[in-house]
């Protein structure tokens, strides 16, 4: 597995100074981050410190209290709603349960973004859907069938396909692995990896699950009171913040390093 | 020089050139999802060799994604089913690993499901409807024995209804729908005023418009009114709620305590609809003889005085007990409905909104329903 291309260009996404609150809970304060183009970026945190938050401000759907957040130079808490929707386009999200439309089959799901925003054939729509369905490592036959009809993974990777579908360069995950068994969850953390050497994409997750962290994950940013320490597993494993030290060594993150541990990791 | 304009604007394009027995596809500019829907038609439509070799050139492709390169591979394939010699040019890495992944992902998906002719799927539905009623039919039935066995063991041992539950609903359900009720019956009682009075005038009687609106209001708006507006409102509520609990394995968490969803969930709500229904017709009752009352004295220069008098001529104890007899029976079938609507949800969000829908529906039908048996039952009594 590449490590992230030292890039030229700058940061993909760069924050600065966010600030989210609800009512008088305050969420995130101050909070720096900025992710490389080309790696993948894993946020975690205990429960309640705003991950998820804070992908759902980056991507748009939550506003900032005070702050900036750049997406490939452009800042979208104060461009024009123009400005921000071309933006989106080169944005994929997949949210936790694939988010598919429920009345239409995978394919016509995966046609939505197409169709909205490119002024392409529906013969090149469906042929594009089709590349897309083999791309996430979906059965063929999945294509006519309604989300309700698929398993749980198999809906991740309809998501996943519907995420991919505009080409996007940088790519939204909320906990991708969540409820998926091991097995499935390796296969899914293999497939992130392979489409971000493949499609060149910036793949920032929120996750949950160490062996993800391990397995492909360049960097992490971890959510500590209200900020972000950002590190590789490596650097975050050597410092002695309680919160970091309980997290990676614990008997789950030990359990998680002595299987994932590749000899050419550094 | 086609490469360099290719730069400058920021367009997928495509020129051929085609000698003997070599032919050349030169691909330049942007090919990537936005940029490609211009093209694909004329790519689709292009006259491919039938023999020899062709090459396509790659070089001044400035931008490829993954629906570029399908556009790419898809000639590719059109070039190798006319058995044509085919290689790549000057390709970039990137560009040429790209089009390896989606080379490597080109299975095709089996096509849509043909639809069927309209007239079998019609049928299809009926048929499919109509069982489907047959079931629920009997289910209600199932539910309704459960129900009637609580609420008897309740009656029984008033000690097991929870009281808290119990005040709760009835509050939501009778106290608050209070005056939305009471409204809609003052207005109606206005219309039957208004109404009787205009037809009545062509015979001479407006007096009776105090009997049209008495008998109206007391015997059947009264009741069905705040019936079907508890159906509605609470019917509804009652569904949503349930459904909701079940989306949540709410119900199912309730069950492995050793709690009965009957006794903790539907038994509160059925008395609450069974104890609110009829004090709210009541309250319907006397705010739609009010919204007559106005009304009369307005059209017909009635004095409250008068129309008092009329109203006791117009009317016996027997009618007003004749709406209020049937606003418990009312109360519990919206609530038997909107409950069993709600334990019959399952899985997805979705079926708690399809669901709720079909609660309102069904009760108000059959509140109707058993209204025209009252009405028929009444006749026979002779009352």
């Amino acid at each position: 597995m590449s490590i992230a291309p030292a890039s030229a260009a700058g940061p993909v996404i760069r924050i600065q100074g966010l600030c989210t609150q609800f009512g008088q809970t305050v969420i995130h304060d101050g909070l720096d981050l900025e992710v490389e183009s080309g790696e993948i970026m894993g946020i975690v945190g205990g429960s309640g410190t705003g991950k998820s938050v804070l992908m759902r401000t980056i991507i748009g759907l939550n506003n900032a209290a005070a702050g900036q957040i750049e997406l490939f130079g452009q800042d979208v808490t104060r461009c024009s709603d123009g400005d921000r929707r071309a933006v989106q386009r080169r944005v994929g999200v997949l949210f936790q349960d694939g988010a598919l439309f429920s009345s239409m089959t995978v394919a016509q799901n995966i046609m939505v973004p197409l169709s909205e925003h490119t002024d392409l054939s529906s013969d090149l729509g469906q042929e594009i859907a089709e590349v897309k369905i083999n791309l996430v490592g979906l059965p063929t036959d999945a294509a006519n069938k309604y989300p309700s009809e698929l398993s749980g993974g198999m809906r991740k990777r309809a998501g996943l396909a519907r995420a991919l579908a505009l080409d996007p360069e940088i790519l939204f995950l909320d906990e991708p692995t969540a409820g998926l068994d091991p097995i499935g969850a390796a296969r899914f953390d293999r497939l992130i990896g392979d489409l971000r050497d493949a499609l060149g994409l910036t793949v920032v997750m929120v996750t949950h699950d160490l062996d993800s962290l391990h397995a492909i994950c360049d960097r992490i940013a971890v959510l500590l009171d209200k900020r972000i320490r950002v590190g590789t597993m490596h650097s975050l494993m050597a410092d002695d913040h309680p919160w970091l030290h309980d997290y990676f060594h614990g008997p789950r993150a030990r359990a998680a390093i002595t299987t994932n541990m590749e000899p050419d990791r550094t | 020089m086609n490469a360099l304009a290719a730069d400058l604007h920021d367009d997928a394009e495509f020129t051929v050139a085609a000698q003997d027995n070599s032919w050349l596809l030169t691909l330049s500019g942007s090919w990537t999802t936005a940029a490609i829907g211009a093209i694909d038609g004329r790519l689709r439509d292009l006259k491919l060799p039938s023999s020899g070799t062709a090459t396509i050139n790659m070089a001044a492709i400035t931008k490829l994604d993954t629906a570029g390169a399908w556009l790419i591979h898809r000639t590719e394939l059109a070039l190798a089913a006319n058995k044509v010699e085919l290689q790549f040019q000057s390709a970039l890495p990137a560009h040429a690993s790209l089009l390896e992944t989606v080379r490597a992902n080109d299975e095709d998906c089996p096509d849509p499901p043909e639809p069927v002719n309209a007239f079998v799927a019609m049928v299809e539905r009926v048929g499919r409807a109509t069982s489907q009623a047959a079931d629920e039919g009997r289910d209600l039935v199932n539910f309704l024995g459960h129900a009637v066995i609580v609420l008897v063991h309740s009656i029984v041992r008033p000690g097991r209804v929870r009281m808290t539950s119990l005040v709760h609903h009835i509050e939501q359900a009778g106290l608050n729908a209070v005056p939305i009720v009471g409204l809609i019956s003052f207005l109606i009682g206005i219309v039957l005023a208004f109404q009787g009075a205009e037809q009545l005038a062509k015979f001479g009687a407006e007096i009776f418009t105090v009997n049209i609106v008495a008998q109206g209001v007391l015997r059947e708006m009264g009741v069905l009114l705040t019936a079907i507006m508890l159906a509605g409102r609470s019917g509804s509520a009652f569904t949503a709620q349930i459904g909701t609990m079940n989306v949540r394995e709410e119900v199912d968490a309730m069950r492995t305590i050793g709690l009965d969803p009957m006794q903790i969930l539907v038994l509160p709500r059925l008395w609450a609809l069974v104890i609110s229904l009829p004090l709210l017709t009541f309250f319907a009752n006397v705010m739609g003889l009010l919204g007559g009352a106005i009304m009369a004295t307005v059209v017909l220069d009635l004095t409250f005085f008068q129309f008092a008098r009329q109203l006791s001529g117009a009317v016996t104890l027997w009618t007003f007990w004749i709406g209020l007899i049937k606003a418990p029976v009312f109360g519990f079938i919206i609530g038997l409905v909107g409950c069993y609507e709600g334990m019959r949800v399952t899985g997805s969000a979705e079926s708690v909104g399809r669901m709720t829908t079909r609660a309102v529906v069904e009760s108000i039908f059959l509140v109707i329903v058993l209204d025209a048996l009252f009405s028929i039952l009444f006749a026979v009594l002779g009352v």
